[in-house]
């Protein structure tokens, strides 16, 4: 462990982080590229089975980590109204609202003045305004420069220039929703909808009839990908991509490992963008190599009193939930006042599985946030809250997340009773920035901070 | 070493209280002004708390605020601290055996569990205004009487009447309809007292309720909502004529506590 109090803060882009934000942009990339060429493209959820598609070599896109993108990029908000305006009601999921008005041809573009179509400028910003308009308006538009310059005008970013998809994967481990936002998909598209559906682990082991069951669903995918694909099932394929996701998983693990020093030699909310690659690329080789790359970067940072923490870490804190996308800097800003490190995420253990063989491979997938017991869910972050000794609890109560949400009271009080530390709820969303409101956020943060503060000097 | 005097400000999002303490001992003066953060109430506030105390700024120590509005007051303050600390210290001070501090604020609630006050945990509501002080004004004015009123007209309740908790335009809507049947206002009040109650109960329950129970804040000073509460809980619920001051009363307090620790270090 490094002894020295503060670590001296490292301001560039590491080649670990460069590699994998490559290795995402290279996802998106192909994907555009398969579509450009006519081969079938596919919407994913984040913890379906990747190696299968990976044994046809069919590209597969991420919708919960484009749904993150767009709200990362501002755009949330405007997605989440359009599908409200489509009818899906406010309640639903934020990233389920994002992912279907995309779906349904939606796209935030910068806006363009109908009658010049020159950009429309906000002085404030001295950029354009946004606007909402529909892709499958301007692919009906005759070939022209109102059409080109419209099409141009969609928003550059990678998660809002996404293929539409030809299939959709959906496995419901990491969320109960995700059956019918992806039905909705696969009816708008009038597309093949592969269904791996786990149930819900009511105990820590997974039961051997569930075994049984999600291989038979195994078996059923990829019949229905052999057809999507026009190819066999290609067995040396799927074992590489297996080898390649236990390599990542460890290299993940590995990484997430780091926060245990303290001081830690890298910001926690650097794991929140990492997740990506975990979620798109982990059957990638490129995926695993990244995370070792990154591994080796700060075994040395640990060496040598780096990190890439803005800030001197006065505390530790678990963030528990999906952060709040639209809204990361004002997220982050209470906490760098305080000193606050974030050294522990659930997203550690739930993505970082290593499996040997199909069995293994199955009850693997069958551990998520939403498909576990309680118990399971407590000790996973009780484990990490101990390894990566952590001074408080902050908890994201996600409106668009209710299985999530809705046992995160109980979560607490036993994070309390059982590891003797406070914890603090905020209200927010994942995606749609209006169920999130700083002030309220930082009273909460400052309230955590000073019963932190109190905890340790009664231990004192 | 000479008495020291510190300034604790609590901008709340409806009023912005005023305390003024000798040597974190004795209360010199105090003010409360009916508007808060945003508005000229903070420095209207300041301005009487030192005309009482026959003070200017620069006889203060040190000056911490606290509550909604705190940061609003960077530079007139030395430090700003969250209302929770704040609430726990102030209630602290005023009954050492407490372990559980409800604060029913304008835009929020809060329940903190202290230990040898200092506060180690606390929960909050979440976004929904059901519960808070803004409820209350709803539904007083929905029902033409004044906030400072319920207290004493839900007292006069003679009959059970249900009002929801979960939503501030439900709850009102059912007032509406309550009044359009000509439901008596006293029992209407008491049902809206037992509806705060109810939901505030459910936070406190999450965290643990543990005596002594010291409610704080403006809507402490509402009778039938302590009592509504001590129903609900089943446990005594302690409250102060100060109680509307408690946030600057906490903040005065650790603002005495950093003036000794600064004073002892200065005289080494």
């Amino acid at each position: 462990m490094c002894l020295r109090k503060e670590y001296i803060m490292a301001k560039e882009v590491s080649p670990g982080v460069k590699a994998l934000r490559q290795v995402v942009e290279d996802v998106y990339a192909e994907a555009r590229e398969a579509k450009k060429q006519g081969k079938p493209v596919g919407w994913s959820s984040s913890k379906f089975p990747c190696e299968l598609a990976a044994a046809f070599d069919l590209n597969v896109c991420y919708p919960e980590n484009q749904a993150a993108g767009i709200a990362a990029n501002r755009d949330g908000e405007i997605m989440c109204q359009a599908a409200e305006d489509l009818a899906f009601d406010n309640d639903i999921c934020g990233y389920a609202r994002i992912s279907l008005a995309y779906a349904a041809g939606k796209r935030a573009a910068k806006k363009l003045d109908p009658e010049t179509l020159e950009y429309v400028i906000n002085p404030e910003t001295e950029k354009p305004y946004t606007e909402l308009v529909d892709i499958n308006e301007i692919w009906a538009m005759p070939e022209g420069e109102e059409k080109e310059k419209r099409l141009a005008a969609i928003k550059p970013y990678r998660q809002m220039q996404m293929p539409m998809p030809d299939f959709v994967l959906c496995c419901n481990n990491i969320c109960n929703c995700m059956t019918k936002w992806y039905e909705n998909i696969a009816r708008m598209h009038d597309i093949p909808l592969v269904m791996i559906d786990i149930p819900y682990n009511n105990t820590v082991e997974v039961d051997d009839t569930y075994v049984a069951y999600i291989r038979g669903q195994f078996d059923k995918a990829i019949e229905q990908l052999e057809k999507i694909s026009g190819k066999k099932f290609d067995e040396k394929k799927f074992e590489d991509a297996c080898a390649n996701a236990n390599r990542t998983a460890k290299a993940w693990l590995k990484v997430c490992d780091y926060l245990q020093y303290k001081p830690a030699p890298m910001s926690g909310f650097d794991l929140f963008n990492h997740m990506a690659d975990v979620v798109t690329a982990r059957g990638r080789l490129a995926a695993a190599e990244a995370f070792e790359l990154l591994a080796t970067e700060l075994e040395e940072n640990v060496k040598t009193g780096k990190s890439t923490l803005p800030f001197p870490e006065q505390y530790r804190v678990m963030f528990e939930g999906i952060p709040c996308w639209p809204k990361l800097p004002a997220l982050f800003r209470p906490l760098k006042k305080n000193g606050v490190n974030v050294t522990a995420v659930v997203y550690a253990p739930a993505f970082g599985f290593v499996y040997n063989g199909m069995d293994e491979m199955v009850r693997a997938y069958c551990k998520a946030p939403n498909s576990v017991c309680i118990e399971q869910g407590v000790d996973w972050r009780e484990g990490i809250c101990r390894d990566n000794k952590v001074d408080g609890v902050l908890v994201h109560y996600n409106r668009s997340c209710k299985p999530w949400s809705g046992y995160m009271a109980e979560m607490q009080r036993r994070f309390t009773a059982d590891l003797g530390i406070p914890c603090a709820g905020f209200d927010g969303d994942q995606a749609d920035p209006r169920n999130f409101n700083e002030a309220q956020y930082e009273t909460r943060v400052q309230g955590l901070v000073e019963a932190m503060e109190a905890n340790r000097l009664a231990k004192e | 070493m000479g008495d020291i005097y510190t300034l604790g400000i609590d901008v709340g999002s409806t009023a912005s209280k005023c305390i003024i303490m000798k040597n974190g001992e004795e209360i010199v003066a105090k003010s409360l002004i009916d508007v808060g953060a945003g508005t000229s109430g903070p420095k209207r506030a300041i301005e009487i708390v030192l005309e009482k105390a026959g003070m200017s700024e620069q006889d203060l120590d040190y000056t911490l605020a606290t509550g909604y509005g705190r940061n609003s007051l960077m530079g007139l303050a030395d430090k700003q601290m969250s209302e929770l600390s704040c609430h726990a210290r102030g209630a602290y001070y005023l009954f050492p055996k407490v372990h559980t501090v409800i604060d029913i604020g304008g835009q929020d609630v809060k329940v903190m569990h202290i230990d040898n006050g200092a506060m180690t945990n606390f929960q909050m509501n979440d976004k929904c205004a059901a519960g808070t002080g803004r409820f209350l004004d709803v539904m007083a004015r929905v029902l033409e009487v004044k906030v400072a009123q319920l207290g004493e007209l839900g007292a006069q309740s003679t009959r059970r009447v249900e009002i929801s908790s979960t939503c501030t335009v439900f709850a009102e809507s059912e007032v509406i309809s309550q009044l359009a049947n000509a439901t008596d206002k006293k029992d209407i009040i008491a049902g809206i007292h037992r509806s705060v109650a109810h939901r505030v109960t459910g936070l406190a329950r999450r965290i643990g309720v543990q005596d002594d129970v010291v409610m704080t804040g403006g809507v402490a000073q509402n009778r039938g909502i302590v009592d509504a509460l001590q129903d609900e809980l089943g446990v005594e619920i302690h409250t102060s004529p100060l109680t509307q001051y408690n946030g600057a009363l906490g903040a005065a307090l650790f603002a005495a506590q950093i003036a000794k620790k600064r004073a002892a270090k200065a005289a080494k």
